[in-house]
């Protein structure tokens, strides 16, 4: 049993949980013909067959069965008041994720044989909306009621001691939707995370439509004409943001240390603080002399990392992988896709930098609240 | 019992031959042949926010989960919950945690902050979830690039109403989840006294971005989380975030239909 807990644990540390889900994505939800390709002779697809739809809900259902019933750590992070809808989240997420994936494959099948998808009716047999839609609402609104009413009985709204500026809680967590967001605070500074991503996850969700051309997959789920948008979205939004949600909601104790499911949250664990940035790395370890001055010269080094990664990525994905894109969006579409994929990518980028190199800050010039 | 059905008149249908109930549905009775069906979703201003006909597939749950229209509904849920929440509840510091309180233990049917803060948790999971349906259906695809823009202002509506909602108790939850949230404001590039530019939001030595006048301090109606963020929030909870919210779904639900209703493969 314990080895068994000590195991999920150890699974579900960012830097082993994260990488996982990095290393085995693309194979899941392939964004080109090659992936495609593995994961058709991996049979990856089958997960979202009704065979494997019970396999992934009995294995989450035993998974949080497992531990809501042995393990009292566990009890008290999912039996939160506030996290028992992020319990909801995680079944609903993955049972719709299921459900609309399940669905583009029998489409994809469909498509390749030639015949119309399961969306397609004779546009002139149409249903009356009363009843047929009438009934479906009121229906949907009747369960949905009683659904909500029940659980209002069954789990008291939390209210905890009343507010004191004096006493902050260890840890203090925004709501959870925000909580990737806060997360996020652990890799870059309040700027970006709170500020800056937020608005370009906006701007770049809005920009979707505008950006993708591809006029095919238009009212019926598919997954095959439509590889990249599919995959980039999943990518963005439950390769990081759900699972930044999920970490930063169960995983993040006190002080924001990171806990494993199973741990006791110990309030006075102290891991070693060791991060450097890249201004100390090159001027004081490799070139073995005091930090300069001279902002500018100082963090010359990040400047130019930064500007690389904004200015000699794009030309050189714009000539390889990126090359088919390029010739269908033109220069304006082109250039807001790279730059949006390029803040996606940021993220992770960031946070292999800290895991591997202890790296805090690419440009370090808090004199100017100015940290990368 | 034949010849209550084939000879007299039912109680229903007496009643709704009466001039009072033709006067309020202008349908009359139960919609029994297709003609009366239709003018039934025409005749009336709620019902007509629907087309008359559609594709069979869109009144499938398969493919439409629903999401959409439960998102309206536990809107409308929230919408009532909370006015009767309103009845009781006062924003000041001295009364708001009491007045929480009394709200489980004083006041007849005390789940309504129950059913208001798991149907808050619940819209945003069903604007979630209804996205993802639409981005997998690719139902955002041109002439409905628009209305897809207007969703997400609807999502980042949804979270905002939800995150004012979330100060109100006032408890220790309420007022760390906000200050967490809220000294991000501080960190705004240019418009935060701690975010990077904000040295130069300054006309010779007059600063422009300073402690007491940043986007912190605009969110927080003060330096702290105080009595004054707490009127601001819930004035923004009550009022004016749902007022703009019911304008972008207004427009929303508008442009579903005039985008050619619900998508479908053609």
């Amino acid at each position: 049993m314990e080895i068994i807990k000590s195991f999920i644990n150890y699974i579900s540390r960012p830097t082993v949980l994260f990488t996982v889900v990095l290393a085995t994505f693309f194979f899941v939800f392939p964004p080109n013909n090659w992936f495609m390709k593995v994961n058709r002779k991996l049979r990856i697809y089958k997960i979202w067959s009704n065979k494997g739809g019970i396999v992934i809900f009995s294995v989450l259902l035993a998974f949080f069965l497992f531990g809501g019933l042995t393990d009292h750590n566990f009890q008290l992070i999912i039996f939160k008041p506030d996290n028992v809808p992020i319990i909801g989240l995680i079944f609903g997420v993955t049972f719709f994720l299921w459900l609309g994936m399940k669905q583009a494959l029998e489409n994809d099948e469909r498509i390749a044989n030639n015949e119309p998808v399961d969306e397609y009716y004779d546009p002139e047999d149409k249903v009356l909306v009363w009843p047929d839609l009438i009934y479906v609402e009121f229906i949907a609104l009747i369960l949905c009621s009683v659904f909500l009413t029940i659980w209002g009985i069954v789990l008291k709204a939390p209210l905890e001691e009343p507010a004191n500026l004096a006493d902050s809680p260890n840890p203090s967590k925004a709501p959870w939707y925000f909580l990737g967001l806060q997360e996020m605070l652990v890799y870059y500074d309040p700027w970006l995370a709170g500020v800056v991503f937020p608005t370009l996850i906006i701007v770049g969700l809005m920009a979707i439509p505008y950006i993708d051309l591809n006029p095919k997959g238009s009212g019926y789920y598919s997954y095959a004409e439509r590889k990249a948008e599919i995959s980039i979205f999943m990518f963005g939004w439950l390769g990081m943001w759900v699972i930044l949600i999920i970490i930063g909601t169960f995983l993040r104790g006190p002080n924001w240390n990171f806990f494993g499911p199973f741990q006791y949250w110990d309030s006075h664990l102290l891991p070693a603080l060791t991060n450097v940035n890249l201004s100390e790395y090159v001027w004081v370890k490799w070139l073995e002399q005091g930090l300069p001055k001279n902002i500018i010269k100082r963090e010359i080094f990040g400047f130019l990392l930064i500007g690389g990664y904004f200015a000699f990525l794009p030309p050189i994905l714009t000539l390889t992988i990126f090359k088919k894109y390029f010739e269908k969006l033109g220069t304006a579409r082109y250039s807001v896709f790279l730059v949006l994929v390029l803040s996606l990518a940021a993220l992770p980028a960031k946070m292999y930098l800290r895991w591997l190199f202890n790296l805090k800050y690419l440009v370090a010039i808090p004199e100017y609240f100015f940290n990368i | 019992m034949k010849d209550s059905k084939e000879g007299k008149e039912s109680l229903f249908q007496k009643v709704s031959s009466t001039q009072i109930w033709r006067s309020i549905f202008r349908t009359g009775g139960i919609p029994t042949t297709r003609r009366q069906r239709m003018m039934g979703v025409l005749n009336n201003v709620f019902l007509h926010l629907h087309p008359v006909r559609l594709p069979k597939h869109a009144v499938k749950v398969k493919y439409t989960w629903c999401m959409g229209g439960l998102s309206f509904f536990v809107f409308l849920i929230l919408t009532i919950t909370g006015i009767l929440l309103m009845f009781y509840y006062r924003p000041t510091v001295e009364h708001a945690y009491m007045d929480m309180i009394d709200l489980g233990e004083q006041v007849p049917l005390g789940i309504m902050r129950e059913i208001h803060r798991w149907g808050a948790h619940l819209m945003v999971i069903t604007v979630w979830l209804h996205m993802f349906r639409v981005f997998l259906t690719g139902s955002y695809k041109p002439p409905r690039e628009f209305n897809w823009a207007v969703g997400v202002i609807l999502l980042t509506l949804t979270l905002l109403l939800s995150f004012t909602g979330y100060l109100l108790p006032w408890d220790q939850l309420a007022i760390w989840a906000i200050t967490v949230g809220a000294n991000m404001g501080r960190a705004s590039p240019f418009l935060g006294y701690e975010g990077p530019g904000a040295a130069l939001m300054q006309i010779g030595d007059v600063k422009l971005v300073h402690p007491g006048a940043d986007a912190s301090f605009i969110l927080k109606a003060g330096r702290f989380v105080g009595e004054a963020t707490l009127l601001r929030f819930y004035v923004l909870h009550c009022i004016g975030l749902p007022f703009i919210i019911m304008i972008f779904m207004a427009v929303h639900f508008w442009r579903v239909r005039k985008d050619g209703g619900i998508s479908g493969p053609t």
